[in-house]
C-alpha cells in the first residue's frame, strides 16, 4: 500500500494503481477523454494533467503508477492552465458542429470544454476534415471529430477480440479506422459507441433521433439472450428509441451485445395491437371480449389433459407463473418452457444452471465448451472469457463447430464421441485446479440431448469440478426466459406432454405464450391454438385466437438470467393499442373462465412467486452452489450418438421475434452473412 | 500517367524468402512480429524489382499479417507510419525532396522548381506522365552539412542546384543511370564546400 496525499485529503491505495485511481479514490475528478477503467492505458489525450510535488512538469495522471508519500495537487493555477493548453489543442482541430452532432448533450468533450475551453478561438488556419468512412450498419462515422483518443481501438482489439480498427498514417494525417473498407464484425461493436469521447462514433439507426434531455431512462433488464446484461430504456413518449448497458460488474460489466442494443426498432414493427379471431380462415380484428369469449367456449368444451401451453423465450416470470396456475386450475399438467426440445433436466437446479457464474469465469484455469459458440449465443459471456484468458493460464477446449471465438482453444472433436476421448485436452483439465464445462443448447437440443448431459456431468464430476470450493459444471442458455421458467417448474407435470408430444394433434387447445422458436406446421391441424404475445411472428401466423401482449420493454418483469440471478426490468413505455401486460391478460381471461388466479395486483403476483421459489425474493443475487451432489441428471451418457453438434444460434442477428422484425438487424444479416444466410433460411 | 493497380496477389520471391527467414530468426519465437519492419522493405523492394516501382500492395501486407501471426490492421498501422513504405506505387525514380529549413536555406527552392518542370510533375507527391518519376516532400534527411539534399530511391545527391537537378533528371530520362551518390558539387564527404579553413598547414613558426 502506498500513502498518498491528493489535494491534502490522505488516503491509501494499493501499489501500482495510477494517480488517476488515486484521485478519484480521494473524491476528486480527473478530466479524461482516453483513460477508461476497462481498457489498456494510452496516455494519448494528456487531459489528466495533475501537479505532483518533486516533479517538474504537470504529469497525465492515468499512466503515472501512485509512489509512497506522493504529494498530488488537482486544483492548482498550473494544472487548470495545463489543461486549458490541452484543451485549446483538441480543439484546433475539432470542428464546432456541436448543433447538428449527435453527440450534442453527451459529450465528454462538450462537457470538459465548459470546465477549461476558451470563450473564443485563437485558431485561424483551416481545420484539418477527414472522409467518411463506413464502418456498417450499426456505428456511424463522422472521423473530422475524432480526437484520437484511441478508445475505439483498444476495445476492438482487447474487449472484443477483433482487432479491426486501427491508427494509420501519422501526424495530423492520423486516421483512426479500418483502413479497408469494411463493416466492423465484432458483435459488440455498438460499444465503441458508448466509449467514443465525442461524436465520432455515433449510433448509425439512432441517428438525429432525440437529444439525450428528451428521453426518459428505464432501467431494464436484456431479453435478447440468456446473460440477463443490465441495460437502460430511452424513450420518448410511447416509442423506445434505443437501449444502452448499465454497470453491473457481476453480469455485463458496461458492454452490450449490438442485437441487445440495436434491434429496438422492431419493437415498432410487425407489433398485435389488438385482439384477432380466426374465421373461416382468415383473421379478423376483434374486441378483447369476442376473444375472450371465442377462447371460454373452446376450453370449457375439452378436458384439462387436452389442453397444452408452450412458453416462448422472452417471457418474464410473471406472466410464465400465471399461465402455469391458470394451467394448473384447468386441470393440465402439459405445460413445456422447452420449445427448442432441448433436455434440460428440471429435477436439481445445478443441473440447468451456469454454476460458476460469469464472474466467476476469471477464476476458471480449464473451460471445456461443448456444442456452443459463445460468441454468437451470449457474446457479453464470451468477451469475459477473452479477458480471462488474455490473463494467461486458461486452456480452452472446443467440442462442436469450429468458429472463431476470438481466442485460442483446442480443437477436440465435432461430435458427442469426442466427449468419450478428450484427447490431449484430458491431461489440461487433470492439472487444472479450477476446471469448467460450458454446455451449450446445441448440444441438448438433440434426440440424445439427455445423454450429452448425463455425459457433461460424468466429465464434470470425473476432472473434480465440482468439490465444496468450486461448481464447474455450466450450462449456457440462449433464452431469457428458459431458467426463470424451469425454476417455475414449467416442465410436463405427472402424466404431462412435452412439446414433441404437445404436437401433431397431442392436444386440442394449445396455448402458445409468444413462442414462436419452434416449427408452427407441427401443430396439430384440428389443434385450437391461442397466440398470446407481441409480435406477428410464426406463432401467430397459425393464431386461431391473438392475444395482444407486451414486449418487454413495456411490462415490469423478471428475469432470470443463465447463471440463476433473478433480475428486475421496469415498464419504460405502455404496450401499443389494445395491447396489455401478460400477466393480467392471463388474470382476466382465468376470471372469464370460472378459474380466476389468487392475485389482483402486481405485488400479491409477486408474493406467489416468491412462494413458488425462493430466488425471485432475490432480486440481483446469485448464490453460487458448491458441487457436492455428484448425483448424475437423468439420461444415460452411454446412449449417445455420433451426429456433430449443431449450435443452436446460426445468426445472431435474428433469434427471436422482435429482431426479425428489426430492418437493422436484417441489414446486418445482410452485411455480415450475405447469401449465405439466405440460402440457410 | 502509367499507374499501376492494386495487384490481386502476392507472394515472396526466392530471393525475398531468404532475406525474410532471416529478418524472422532475428526475433525469439513467438515475438515474430517484431520483423514487420523488415518484412515491408523486403516487400517494397521485391515490388521494385518486379515493377519497377517501389511500393508495398495492400495484399503484400495481409500476406505478411498472417506469415507473422498478426492482425492486418496492425500491420497497415505501420507501413502508413513511416513514409519511407510506399502504400501508393511510385514511379521508378522516387525524388524525395528535402525542404526543412538548413535545404530551403541552401536552395531547396530552386531543387523543387527543377524537379517540377524537368520531370513534368506539377505538385509533391504527384507522378509523372511517363511514370518514371514520383517528387515527395520530405522532413530532414540530416545531410545538412551538404544541403540541399535530395534523395532518389536509396542514395542521397547532395549539394544540390537548379543545373545539376536538370542535367541529373533529363540524363535519367535518356535511360542513363543514377550517378554515384554523395556531392554533386565536387567536394570530399563533408569537407568545407570552399576548402578548409581550419587545420591549415602552418605557414610560420609560431613565436
Amino acid at each position: 500500500m502506498a500513502k498518498v496525499t491528493v489535494d491534502g485529503i490522505e488516503i491509501e491505495i494499493a501499489n501500482g494503481s495510477s494517480v488517476l485511481q488515486a484521485c478519484e479514490m480521494a473524491g476528486k475528478e480527473i478530466p479524461r477523454f482516453c483513460y477508461h477503467e476497462r481498457l489498456s492505458i494510452a496516455g494519448n489525450c494528456r487531459m489528466c494533467l495533475v501537479e505532483i510535488e518533486k516533479m517538474p512538469k504537470p504529469v497525465a495522471s492515468c499512466g503515472q503508477p501512485v509512489g509512497d508519500g506522493m504529494v498530488i495537487k488537482t486544483d492548482t493555477e498550473t494544472v487548470r492552465k495545463a489543461r486549458r493548453g490541452v484543451m485549446e489543442f483538441l480543439l484546433v482541430n475539432h470542428p464546432l458542429d456541436c448543433p447538428i452532432c449527435d453527440q450534442g448533450g453527451e459529450c465528454d468533450l462538450q462537457d470538459e470544454a465548459v470546465g477549461y475551453g476558451r470563450g473564443y478561438s485563437r485558431y485561424e488556419e483551416n481545420k484539418r476534415s477527414v472522409g467518411q468512412a463506413d464502418w456498417g450498419p450499426l456505428v456511424k462515422t463522422t472521423m473530422t471529430r475524432c480526437i484520437h483518443c484511441t478508445r475505439c481501438v483498444r476495445f476492438s482489439t482487447e474487449v472484443a477480440g477483433v482487432p479491426e480498427l486501427g491508427a494509420t498514417a501519422r501526424g495530423e494525417s492520423m486516421r483512426v479506422g479500418t483502413y479497408v473498407e469494411k463493416a466492423l464484425s465484432s458483435e459488440l461493436s455498438g460499444n465503441i459507441i458508448d466509449l467514443c469521447p465525442v461524436g465520432a462514433l455515433t449510433s448509425k439507426p439512432y441517428a438525429y433521433t432525440a437529444r439525450p434531455w428528451e428521453l426518459k431512462k428505464t432501467d431494464s433488464v436484456d431479453v435478447f439472450d440468456a446473460v440477463g446484461a443490465n441495460i437502460r430504456v430511452d424513450a420518448r413518449g410511447a416509442e423506445v428509441l434505443r437501449i444502452l448497458p448499465r454497470v453491473n460488474d457481476a453480469v455485463n460489466e458496461e458492454w452490450l451485445g449490438d442485437k441487445s442494443r440495436f434491434a429496438v426498432d422492431g419493437l415498432k414493427r410487425r407489433r398485435l395491437d389488438r385482439p384477432w379471431i380466426r374465421e373461416n380462415g382468415k383473421l379478423r380484428a376483434a374486441s378483447w371480449e369476442e376473444a375472450f369469449a371465442v377462447i371460454a367456449n373452446r376450453i370449457k368444451a375439452v378436458p384439462g389433459e387436452k389442453i397444452g401451453a408452450i412458453i416462448g423465450d422472452q417471457c418474464d416470470a410473471e406472466s410464465m407463473l400465471a399461465l402455469k396456475d391458470m394451467m394448473s386450475a384447468l386441470g393440465s399438467p402439459n405445460i413445456d418452457c422447452r420449445q427448442d426440445g432441448a433436455a434440460l433436466d428440471a429435477s436439481r437446479r445445478e443441473f440447468y444452471l451456469f454454476n460458476t457464474t460469469i464472474a466467476g469465469i476469471e477464476e476458471a484455469d480449464a473451460l471445456l465448451i461443448i456444442g456452443s459458440n459463445p460468441r454468437r449465443e451470449a457474446p457479453v459471456l464470451n468477451a469475459r472469457i477473452r479477458k480471462r484468458w488474455l490473463t494467461g493460464g486458461l486452456a480452452v477446449g472446443l467440442i462442436g463447430e469450429l468458429a472463431d471465438l476470438t481466442y485460442e482453444f483446442d480443437y477436440i472433436g465435432s461430435g458427442p464421441e469426442s466427449l468419450k476421448a478428450l484427447g490431449g485436452f484430458a491431461d489440461k483439465l487433470q492439472a487444472a485446479k479450477k476446471p469448467m464445462i460450458i454446455l451449450g443448447q446445441g448440444a441438448l437440443q438433440r434426440d440424445d440431448g439427455a445423454a450429452v448431459l448425463a455425459a457433461a456431468w460424468a466429465l464434470a464430476a470425473k476432472y473434480n469440478m465440482l468439490n465444496a470450493e468450486w461448481h464447474g459444471f455450466n450450462v449456457l442458455h440462449t433464452a431469457a426466459a428458459r431458467v426463470g421458467a424451469l425454476d417455475l417448474g414449467l416442465v410436463p407435470g405427472v402424466g404431462g406432454k412435452k412439446i414433441s408430444a404437445m404436437l401433431g394433434g397431442g392436444v386440442d387447445v394449445l396455448w402458445l405464450l409468444a413462442a414462436d422458436e419452434f416449427d408452427t406446421s407441427k401443430i396439430g391441424r384440428e389443434t385450437f391454438v391461442i397466440y398470446q404475445g407481441h409480435h406477428g411472428d410464426a406463432g401467430a401466423a397459425r393464431a386461431d385466437v391473438i392475444l395482444p401482449g407486451a414486449a418487454y420493454t413495456e411490462k415490469p418483469g423478471t428475469y432470470v438470467n443463465t447463471e440463476g440471478r433473478a433480475q428486475f426490468g421496469f415498464m419504460a413505455v405502455s404496450p401499443p393499442g389494445d395491447a396489455r401486460e401478460d400477466w393480467r391478460i392471463l388474470r382476466a381471461i382465468s376470471a372469464y373462465i370460472g378459474h380466476a388466479l389468487p392475485y389482483d395486483d402486481v405485488s400479491a403476483l409477486r408474493a406467489r412467486l416468491i412462494q413458488a421459489n425462493p430466488i425471485f425474493g432475490e432480486i440481483g443475487e446469485v448464490r453460487r452452489l458448491a458441487g457436492l451432489n455428484h448425483e448424475a441428471p437423468v439420461g444415460d451418457a452411454a446412449g449417445i450418438g455420433s451426429v456433430p453438434f449443431s449450435n443452436a444460434v446460426h445468426n445472431y442477428y435474428q433469434t427471436d421475434p422482435i429482431s426479425r422484425a428489426s430492418p437493422t438487424m436484417a441489414a446486418c444479416v445482410a452485411a455480415h452473412y450475405g447469401t449465405q444466410a439466405e440460402a440457410a433460411e | 500517367m502509367t499507374m499501376q493497380a492494386e495487384p490481386t496477389s502476392f507472394e515472396f520471391d526466392t530471393e525475398s524468402e531468404g532475406l525474410v527467414l532471416a529478418a524472422i530468426a532475428c526475433y525469439p519465437a513467438g515475438k515474430q512480429a517484431s520483423a514487420v519492419m523488415p518484412m515491408l522493405d523486403i516487400a517494397q523492394r521485391q515490388v521494385a524489382r518486379h515493377t519497377g516501382s517501389a511500393w508495398v500492395p495492400r495484399v503484400a501486407m495481409d500476406v505478411i499479417a498472417k506469415r507473422l501471426g498478426m492482425a492486418p490492421i496492425r500491420v497497415y498501422e505501420v507501413a502508413t507510419f513511416y513514409l519511407m513504405y510506399n502504400t501508393k506505387p511510385v514511379g521508378k525514380y522516387h525524388l524525395q525532396v528535402c525542404t526543412t529549413t538548413p535545404c530551403w536555406l541552401r536552395g531547396s527552392d530552386e531543387v523543387v522548381s527543377a524537379c517540377k518542370k524537368h520531370a513534368g510533375i506539377s505538385e509533391f507527391g504527384e507522378t509523372s506522365e511517363d511514370g518514371l518519376f514520383t517528387m515527395t516532400e520530405v522532413e530532414c534527411l540530416g545531410g545538412c552539412v551538404n544541403a540541399p539534399i535530395l534523395q532518389i530511391n536509396d542514395d542521397y545527391f547532395e549539394d544540390m542546384d537548379g543545373a545539376r537537378t536538370q542535367a541529373m533528371l533529363e540524363n535519367l530520362k535518356a535511360g542513363g543511370a543514377l550517378p554515384p551518390a554523395g556531392s554533386t558539387a565536387g567536394r570530399s564527404g563533408s569537407a568545407p564546400a570552399a576548402g578548409l579553413t581550419a587545420l591549415l598547414p602552418i605557414s610560420e613558426p609560431v613565436e
